[in-house]
């Protein structure tokens, strides 16, 4: 099981390091510097590494790699799936997962990995157990006592994920409907591949026991879905309903993928015409977005963002609307747009320089598109109804949709 | 308000202050200090020294400040054994506390303090704690278990607390259970035969119940036991898999892919008409797809299970290419798995889609990755023939970027799609040899070479393109070198006219110019065959090639079923056994797919029913590593084949008619002995041999044993010993041992085919070795061998093969092919095969010899736990052809003077001590070739012993 576990800031210091086990000295970590320089980009290490006497498993996020240090055969997606549940505690407790945070709150970091994992297996992971025991740095924390003499109940009781007595003077549930479109899009502006990736989030603060049940229009949709602990997968097979004793706060109640099998709406098309030139240093740059399949709804937030090859030294561009960055450390343009007006269509053009002397580049810079769209999920999923049983009180109710890009690109 | 504080320092010193701070009289000023204390110990810094100021804060009622001690406690206890001692009492007495959170806690903590004298203290509480009422307390004492293992197996076994463990299987609460299990599984993986986890179908029951109800890294741990059940018959494999199922809609993605871990392992037993079969395999896919929606590093461990998975059962992702085509922004290690498995789905269906793909990603930036692309669009031209067309003129569309990799990889797969598809496309020659100028990497120009040589008929300039690159011919590597001077021979035999000074310059440049051996062989073996008989030459080197086979880089069979089973491990990303790498020899079995239940319909499954189907037809040799081949640059078929001329003959005739002519001094033994033997690639510089004796002793040495005295009874022969296991020889299981039986050392081995095709075109040679050993004949398996067959194979083997001084001196390096593959493995026979049946010296010659080897050479050796007695001993090694002299009783002790003498003719004398009554035997070996007296003495203890 998961022996070790050291922090690991962007420049390659250890900044902290927890033993499960017996204590596993930082040379360990040397293997992972030669991985991480051999990388490059701090995105490209493996996140599997084999070292003589120990593997290796890291994840990589808000800048900060968590590195694992395992000695017997696991499963490497079970740490991995604990790392990111490491970083998304930390981000619940202190609202980022970041090296300055983490230094800023060592004592509590270390209290939570130590009550995280017991021998490398995990213990309590869910947030409502560890708030109940180490309490998050707010005011509370520094009039109460940090630690509670409580027994954690969750950890016991059949519903492990909701702490027991919870009271609301305000009782409501709230569920969002995100859906996010990952689509591959061609130069000619054919599809190649487009998928959506949906989840539904609540947000529940309810009094007691609330017992949730809620459907769908069109559940015919969803087949291939991944559920919170709390929804009854028997109720689901038999009836598409989801039946469910929730959480207390916020939570991601299901999440589903509507495979590229089907037809995926997509919300905007783009022209565009990048271009090097041959024989002087500089090229072409010609994009717009015009809208596609946005069933009435007004797209905005609309973005664009650009990696330009390495040898493009400055862009010289004039937007229609929004504003532009050509960031020259990174190469990156960014074009942010806003909202897309169908009468105006937004344009960039101008002209980009490359550096002289550098042949011109081999390889064609592929567009990220962002964009949201309220009050629609695209793939046309729709709620029915709440009902809430186990309670006498009336709770306030509601649903929202979005639809946001996901990895939406399109190739030049 | 943070913790930064923690960090302020004064100039008095950080410990002194602590040290104040920690001994005052206020509980919140203690507090602080113990909470300073463990913030300097999470950045590594050292606060041991404070170790019985912290301790001393232990006995509080305060549960935080208790906390913070026992958090310290964990991580220093080990530097301070004897401090911690202190701490023990309070721990002991805390496992009483009436609150079950102060007993855990108690419990738990001391299962972290690492050190002797605490576990002992430890066994009482922790055996309360494991019946305690409360389920919270079972399931920390239920981990505690394991990591008082860790520290101290025996302990556990002794105190009966993996009995207990046991019991807990059927506790009542789900998390007790999933702890429970988690425990023995990982204390079972030190023990791997311990039968810790005995499952059986009222286990099996509680285990299913308990994953509903645990959590999720509890469904992982009971999950991944199931795993490692073999269920009974078909119905209880699907009742099992009809509950693990839901578990694939779970958010964690760890629980699916062990979900999926059991339900293909299962799968195995259920009937393929079932409807309830077809009905596993559709939900089989969604998961899987969804996997790939999640955090890279996620991905990259589902896409390594997909691979896999892929290839025991590709029917359920083939409609799900699209979601493997690589985003231009996703890590590179997931855009090469994503690049494989989109080959391993390519077929006539959507070969389309997967070339636009793959030529996209061949105008990206990363190398790597375009280059690997490249390489797929050439597999997919092997793999589906349809298509093989439409690949090639992406692949030329390719070339004319110009980008110099792309064109080269480009060349590269090129070579392969002729291999695939002779006389097919061969217009595109024009433009690759407009390229012929850009090539700078190796692979990329010997391609390029191959091409011209094989094609040579047809390219006009074909002699000017090779000459251009015979100037610089000795500043090229091996590769395209060997590859040059086949392509200039083949040009000759096709062109003989013009090219003759050509073919010259390059024969000679390669036999005296080059210090390569195996270019240096090579050109000879050309230059004898020309010289001799062009017929044959022509015969042979532009015999027709065998073509190459499509999926080469299958995970073989066997490994691949044993990969499913660890579906989701470490195992899985690495696709290697976890033999071959979990740490240490902590005997890890190998896992086997369950057989199917169903009639012998099943050809996927391992049972013989399936024997009927080879997987490939004989004449299809993978297209790489082959060695034999590459000897003769593939211009030959495998010596079996009947549609060949037996080049093995014709080399050795070739060879034998010109060693006459001065040129044997150069070739040595190689050609004369073992014709094939420069195939082995093993470093040919001429070695002299090490021992004093005369080189021709072994040969007369063998005729005379011939009809020499046998000794047919008695000699020792070692047991057999796995020489290539099945891992390794793609399915070829290989144990063996050596024997010498009437004078003849014999090779004596046991093939097993554990592959599903069928083996034929068996063939054996021996690399150099330090006493020439080679192969007296062809290797005997005439008929086939089916799967699951053994048979056993007697391989007689002389001494006159060619010799290379090896370390150890008795290892044996050898080549065994088959219709599949060549495989490489090495042994080490017994030195007593070499004694010869006329070791035996005259008395007189023994003293004169034994006095004339200077000291230096005599070693000295003690043989312990043989419980013979001095004629025993001496009849014993006699049997071996270790014969005794003269016998001398001194005091009690038995002295035994010996001789022995090997195949090449080195006399070795020995004096063994024998003392009556003890087991402890002495030799002294003197000898003048002392390298060998180690080897020597090991096969004395053998003999010996046995």
């Amino acid at each position: 099981m998961i022996h070790s576990l050291f922090l690991i800031n962007n420049t390659g210091d250890i900044f902290l390091e927890k033993h499960w086990k017996s204590v596993i000295g930082r040379s360990v970590c040397d293997y992972f510097f030669e991985a991480k320089d051999k990388a490059g980009d701090p995105e490209n290490v493996p996140p599997v590494l084999q070292t003589p006497h120990h593997y290796l498993i890291s994840i990589y996020r808000g800048k900060l790699f968590l590195l694992s240090v395992i000695q017997s055969e696991v499963s490497p997606l079970f740490v991995i799936e604990f790392l990111h549940r490491v970083a998304d505690t930390i981000q619940d407790y202190f609202g980022e997962c970041s090296e300055n945070v983490i230094k800023e709150n060592l004592v509590i970091v270390y209290e939570l990995l130590e009550e995280m994992l017991d021998n490398g297996f995990p213990l309590a992971t869910e947030s409502n157990v560890l708030k109940e025991m180490i309490r998050p740095p707010n005011i509370l924390r520094s009039v109460v006592n940090t630690l509670t003499d409580t027994l954690p109940t969750g950890q016991l009781s059949n519903v492990p994920w909701r702490r027991a007595g919870v009271k609301y003077t305000n009782n409501e549930a709230y569920f969002d409907v995100i859906e996010e479109i990952d689509a591959i899009i061609d130069k000619s502006g054919t599809t190649v591949f487009a998928e959506i990736q949906g989840a539904i989030e609540a947000c529940v603060r309810l009094t007691g026991i609330p017992d949730l049940t809620l459907s769908f229009m069109n559940p015919r949709l969803l087949d291939d879905v991944s559920f919170h602990p709390c929804v009854r997968f028997k109720r689901w097979e038999a009836e598409r309903v989801l039946s469910f004793i929730p959480p207390d706060g916020n939570f991601t109640l299901m999440t589903y993928h509507i495979s590229s099998q089907n037809l995926v709406a997509i919300p905007v098309y783009v022209k565009q015409n990048i271009s090097f030139f041959d024989t002087a240093s500089c090229g072409r740059l010609d994009i717009t977005i015009g809208p596609k399949q946005t069933m009435g709804k007004m797209v905005e937030g609309l973005s664009v963002t650009i990696p330009m090859p390495k040898s493009v030294h400055s862009a010289n561009l004039t937007a229609t609307q929004g504003s532009y960055t050509f960031d020259l450390a990174t190469k990156v343009l960014v074009w942010d747009i806003g909202k897309l007006n169908p009468q105006k269509l937004p344009n960039l053009k101008g002209s980009l320089s490359i550096q002289s002397g550098v042949p011109k580049p081999e390889e064609n810079p592929s567009l990220s598109i962002g964009l949201k769209v309220q009050q629609l999920a695209i793939s046309g999923i729709k709620v029915n109804r709440l009902d809430m049983y186990g309670e006498k009180y009336k709770p306030f109710k509601g649903v929202k949709y979005v639809t946001k890009a996901g990895k939406f690109q399109v190739r030049t | 308000m943070t913790d930064s504080k923690y960090f302020t320092t004064t100039k008095k010193g950080e410990i002194f202050e602590l040290k104040a701070e920690l001994n005052s009289d206020k509980k919140e000023k203690k507090k602080e200090a113990v909470k300073k204390v463990i913030a300097s110990m999470t950045v590594g810094k050292d606060v041991s020294a404070l170790f019985p100021d912290v301790v001393n804060c232990m006995q509080t009622d305060n549960l935080e400040l208790k906390k913070l001690v026992y958090l310290y406690l964990m991580n220093y206890a080990k530097s301070q054994p004897d401090m911690a001692i202190m701490a023990v009492n309070t721990f002991v007495k805390d496992c009483e506390d009436p609150n079950p959170l102060i007993r855990a806690l108690a419990v738990r903590t001391m299962g972290c303090i690492r050190v002797d004298k605490i576990t002992e203290y430890l066994c009482e509480p922790l055996r309360k704690c494991l019946k305690d009422e409360d389920p919270y307390v079972r399931k920390t004492a239920a981990v505690c278990v394991a990591k008082l293992h860790d520290i101290n197996a025996q302990l556990v076994e002794d105190q009966g607390f993996l009995d207990t463990l046991k019991d807990l299987i059927s506790d009542s609460n789900p998390m007790v259970v999933a702890n429970a299990v988690a425990a023995l599984s990982e204390i079972a993986e030190s023990h791997p035969n311990s039968n810790l986890l005995d499952l059986n179908p009222q286990t099996i029951n509680k285990l299913l119940t308990a994953l509903n109800e645990c959590t999720e890294w509890g469904q992982i741990f009971i999950l991944d036991c199931l795993a490692n059940y073999t269920p009974r018959d078909d119905r209880e494999s699907q009742s099992i898999c009809e509950r693990v199922t839901p578990r694939l809609s779970h958010a964690n993605s760890a629980v699916v892919l062990s979900a999926v871990k059991v339900l293909m392992k299962f799968m195995e037993m259920l009937p393929k008409d079932l409807d309830y079969y077809g009905t596993l395999l559709k939900k089989l896919a969604p998961p899987l797809v969804t996997l790939l929606s999640a955090e890279p590093e996620l991905q990259y461990v589902a896409l390594r299970n997909i691979n896999l998975i892929v290839q025991r059962r590709p029917e359920i992702l083939k409609h799900e290419m699209k979601v493997f085509f690589v985003k231009y922004n996703d890590p590179i290690y997931v855009k090469l798995e994503k690049l494989d498995i989109m080959i391993r789905l390519a077929s006539q269906a959507n070969i389309a889609q997967v070339l636009a793909e793959l030529k996209e990603y061949a105008t990206e930036v990363d190398v790597d990755f375009v280059r690997k692309a490249v390489r797929a669009i050439g597999r997919c031209a092997i793999k589906v023939e349809q298509s093989a067309e439409r690949c090639v003129s992406t692949l030329l569309d390719l070339i004319q970027t110009k980008v110099n990799y792309v064109v080269q990889e480009a060349i590269v797969v090129i070579k392969d799609i002729f291999r695939k598809y002779p006389n097919k496309y061969e217009s595109v020659i024009a433009t690759l040899c407009e390229n012929l100028d850009s090539l700078d990497e190796p692979e990329a120009r010997a391609a390029m070479i191959w091409i011209v040589g094989e094609y040579a008929e047809r390219i006009d300039n074909a002699d000017e393109l090779l000459e251009s690159f015979l100037e610089g011919f000795h500043d090229e590597s091996t590769q395209v070198q060997l590859q040059l001077l086949t392509g200039i021979v083949k040009l000759f035999l096709k062109k003989p006219t013009e090219t003759q000074e050509l073919v010259q310059q390059v024969l000679s440049l390669a036999t005296q110019d080059s210090d390569n051996p195996d270019l240096r062989d090579r050109g000879y073996i050309y230059w004898r065959l020309l010289s001799t008989d062009p017929v044959a030459a022509k015969e042979v080197v532009l015999a027709e090639k065998p073509l190459i086979s499509e999926e080469t880089d299958l995970i073989e069979p066997t490994l691949l079923e044993e990969l499913i089973c660890h579906i989701g491990t470490l195992a899985s990303v690495y696709h290697k056994p976890p033999s071959a790498f979990v740490e240490g020899s902590r005997g890890v079995q190998h896992k086997r797919l369950p057989g199917s239940a169903g009639s012998g319909e099943s050809v996927e499954s391992p049972e013989p029913a399936s024997a009927a189907v080879p997987e490939a037809s004989p004449s299809i040799i993978p297209s790489q590593g082959d060695l034999l081949g590459d000897l003769l640059n593939l211009d030959l078929t495998p010596p079996t084949s009947t549609a060949a001329p037996p080049p093995t003959s014709g080399l050795q005739m070739g060879a034998m008619d010109l060693l006459g002519g001065g040129l044997d001094s150069l070739l040595g033994g190689d050609l004369g002995g073992n014709p094939m033997g420069a195939g082995f690639g093993a470093p040919a510089s001429a070695m002299p041999p090490s021992f004093s004796a005369p080189a021709s002793g072994g040969l007369d040495d063998l005729f005379d044993l011939g009809g020499g005295v046998g000794m047919p009874t008695g000699a020792y022969t070692p047991p057999k010993t796995m020489w290539l296991p099945a891992m390794k020889g793609k399915g070829l299981e290989i144990s063996g041992t050596f024997a010498r039986r009437s004078g003849v050392i014999q090779m004596e081995m046991t093939l097993t085919n554990k592959a599903m095709s069928v083996m034929t075109d068996f063939a054996i040679q021996f690399n150099r070795n330090s006493f020439g050993l080679a192969p007296a004949g062809p290797l005997q398996v005439l008929t086939p061998l089916s799967p699951n067959q053994s048979i056993e194979v007697s391989l007689p083997l002389n001494t006159l093969g060619p010799i290379m001084k090896m370390d150890p001196l008795n290892n044996l390096q050898v080549a065994v092919k088959n219709n599949i593959d060549v495989f490489y493995f090495s042994c080490q026979y017994p030195m007593s095969v070499l004694f010869s049946e006329d070791g035996k010296m005259e008395s007189k010659v023994f003293l004169v010899t034994w006095k004339d080897i200077p000291n230096d050479n005599e070693t000295q050796c003690q043989i312990k736990d043989c419980h013979l007695n001095s004629d025993a001993a001496s009849n014993k090694l006699q049997g071996s052809n270790v014969f005794t002299i003269a016998k001398r009783t001194v005091e009690g002790q038995d002295m035994l003077y010996q001789s022995l003498k090997l195949t090449n003719g080195i006399w070795v004398l020995a004096e063994l001590k024998v003392q009556t009554g003890s087991p402890v035997f002495t030799v002294s070996l003197k000898c003048r070739a002392p390298e060998v007296s180690q080897a020597v003495f090991q096969s004395y203890e053998a003999i010996l012993r046995n």
